[in-house]
């Protein structure tokens, strides 16, 4: 099932003419105004009738992915360690969050909790942490160091990760190149016949919980042809790990001939997959096209912007090009309305790579799901996290999310890398 | 909402709309100012500089100059962009990649853009170096052509 707003990115078109730019200022004025009236209340957010936005901590540092434990303790990774700690613990009380300590000198993306245990990730390496029965880290300078050696070079690098039911963890390691060109992102370069770099990134590693010391060659590459994962969770309904890939960048700067300006920033989708053990996405020999809803033959490859192919694993949803998925997490609260049980929300970290055409992005989507399936639109759930409009279309935006999770009552967490804010959405019948 | 204060709300809004359109000429690009300002890039340079600019560069550096956080670096007033014209010249011909620019680092990469003329080179140089607030001399055809010579 695929979804794609086209009226959103419609939308944007308007405000590229001349004529519309006093319109724009007026509005984004006018925008600017109530969002200033209601700044206060929604924490600058705009959500749903019945929802409400609150921040429970401000300037944390660039806040990635996050966990929420049943005792109101919030363990928030950052992407660069602050003060020598890579990952803070707060804790929530009468609507705000106080640090109480952080440990790992190492920054990262990843988190996660199960079994007693708290997994985290730098960008190369895995550790795990045991927790007491109040999900307090009872050693917090002695992880144990479960994988290292993961391949990371400047793009891409982050790792993200999930522990299965059956002592297995999943991590995503990232392609360090845009395309697999011979020469990355430079104008005209072909693909490398048979991309090697899939063998040790592009994909998703499996490896065990409770073994030290893991390298690559132990794990198993559980699904590649993934560009880069950020968000991912494991969707309980049909059991399986589902992700959300990062799509290409630059059709156009580098096959200007078959690609417009306007269509790199349509090109390609942002796309969720249901992956089951052994599955192939395709990158760098494809990406997928939102509009047609096909797997294209990507240039690099002998694609001339009309090939196309179904070799590869189908998307499960598609949205629009460029606005970088970086939080998932199914719902499974009872807190919200019942058609968000089960369902899925989605944070969009905001694009760079629509431009000259207006960015866009930088808002929390829900993704409905019947049956373990997406549904129906998606719809912009959380949006306002960049300031303005303005802010949105230029990309300068204030803040970015990034992580979700919930908490232990089923309220929504929203992490900003940007500014280092934690957000809390919560729902109240009226 | 009342009418009442309805009412208060779109006088009050109009008043900033007619505000906010009249100061709307002082946010036009620095660009076309410094146009005029400088005297080493001619006016042809500088609009086809600009075209080039929008054509290889605008999609990572975008449209302001001001590049993306952690991933492209800005072009505003960087070291490399006033500084040394050789040094500049060459990150157009061979590219760059993981460099340390004015104390940051970048994730991404700055492709080879040698499939350019020298002539298209010294005008994006040349629109680079006095737009987005930077002033700098010009760079000139001859001077891409003996670095590319070199090669
Ligand atoms: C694929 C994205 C990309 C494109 C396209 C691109 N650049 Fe860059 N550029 C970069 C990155 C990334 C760096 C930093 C490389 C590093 O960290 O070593 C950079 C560095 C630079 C620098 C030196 C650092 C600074 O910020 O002053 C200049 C000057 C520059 N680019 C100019 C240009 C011009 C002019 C064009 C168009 C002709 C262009 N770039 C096209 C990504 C790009």
């Amino acid at each position: 099932m695929l979804n794609l707003k086209t009226h959103f990115l419609s939308n944007f078109k308007v405000s590229a003419t001349k004529i519309a730019i006093p319109v724009c200022i007026a509005l984004s004025t006018l925008a600017q105004l109530s969002n200033a009236q209601t700044a206060v209340k929604n924490a600058g957010l705009k959500t749903p009738e019945g929802f409400s936005a609150t921040i429970l901590a401000s300037n944390l540092g660039s806040a990635r992915h996050l966990v929420v434990t049943p005792q109101h303790d919030i363990y928030v990774r950052l992407a660069r360690p602050v003060n020598g700690k890579g990952t803070l613990v707060l804790h929530e009380s009468d609507g705000k969050a106080v640090v109480k300590s952080g440990f790992g000198n190492y920054g990262g993306t990843g988190i996660y909790i199960k079994n007693g245990y708290l997994y985290d990730s730098s960008n190369e390496e895995i550790f795990r942490y045991k927790l007491n029965a109040q999900n307090e880290v009872i050693n917090p300078n002695a992880p144990e160091k479960i994988v290292t050696g993961l391949i990371s070079r400047f793009q891409h690098e982050t790792k993200s990760i999930l522990v299965d039911d059956n002592n297995n963890i999943y991590v995503n390691i990232g392609a360090y190149l845009n395309s697999c060109q011979e020469k990355d992102r430079q104008r005209g370069s072909m693909g490398v016949k048979g991309c090697p770099l899939l063998d040790s990134a592009g994909g998703i590693w499996m490896f065990k919980t409770d073994k030290p010391n893991q390298q690559l060659g132990d794990g198993t590459r559980y699904a590649t042809g993934l560009r880069n994962v950020v968000g991912l969770d494991w969707n309980k309904q049909d059991n399986q790990l589902y992700v959300m890939q990062h799509g290409r960048d630059q059709l156009h700067d580098i096959f200007p001939d078959m690609y417009t300006v306007k269509d790199n920033a349509n090109l390609p989708a942002e796309t969720m997959y249901a992956l089951k053990k052994g599955a192939n996405a395709g990158w760098p020999y494809i990406y997928y096209d939102p509009i047609q809803h096909k797997e294209m033959v990507a240039p690099e490859y002998g694609g001339d912007g009309k090939k196309s192919t179904t070799e590869y694993l189908e998307p499960a949803a598609a949205y629009p090009a460029h606005m970088a998925p970086n939080g998932l997490l199914f719902y499974t609260g009872n807190q919200f309305p019942e058609k968000y049980k089960n369902g899925a929300f989605i944070a969009f970290h905001g694009s760079w790579n629509r431009s000259p055409e207006p960015q866009a992005g930088y808002f929390v989507v829900f993704q409905p799901f019947k049956n373990g399936k997406p549904t129906g639109q998606w719809e912009v759930f959380a949006d306002g996290f960049s300031g303005s409009a303005a802010q949105t279309a230029s990309g300068r935006a204030e803040h970015r999310p990034c992580g979700l999770a919930q908490g232990p009552d089923g309220s929504l967490y929203v992490t900003d890398d940007s500014k280092g804010t934690l957000y809390k959405i919560t729902y109240k019948k009226s | 909402m009342k009418p009442f204060l309805l009412t208060l709300f779109v006088l009050f809004s109009t008043h900033i709309i007619f505000a906010q359109v009249k100061k709307a000429p002082a946010h036009k690009p620095v660009a076309s100012k410094n146009r005029i300002e400088i005297s080493s890039a001619s006016k042809a340079s500088m609009t086809n500089g600009q075209a080039i600019y929008s054509q290889s560069c605008v999609s990572c550096h975008q449209p302001d100059g001001y590049g993306v956080q952690n991933m492209n670096p800005p072009l505003i007033k960087t070291s490399y962009v006033l500084g040394d014209k050789t040094r500049l010249i060459t990150i157009l011909l061979k590219g760059l990649s993981h460099q340390e620019i004015d104390g940051n680092m970048y994730q991404n990469v700055m492709p080879s853009h040698d499939f350019l003329t020298d002539q298209q080179i010294a005008d994006v140089l040349t629109y680079v170096r006095n737009s987005f607030g930077n002033k700098a001399s010009a760079v000139t055809e001859p001077e891409v052509k003996a670095l590319r010579a070199k090669k």
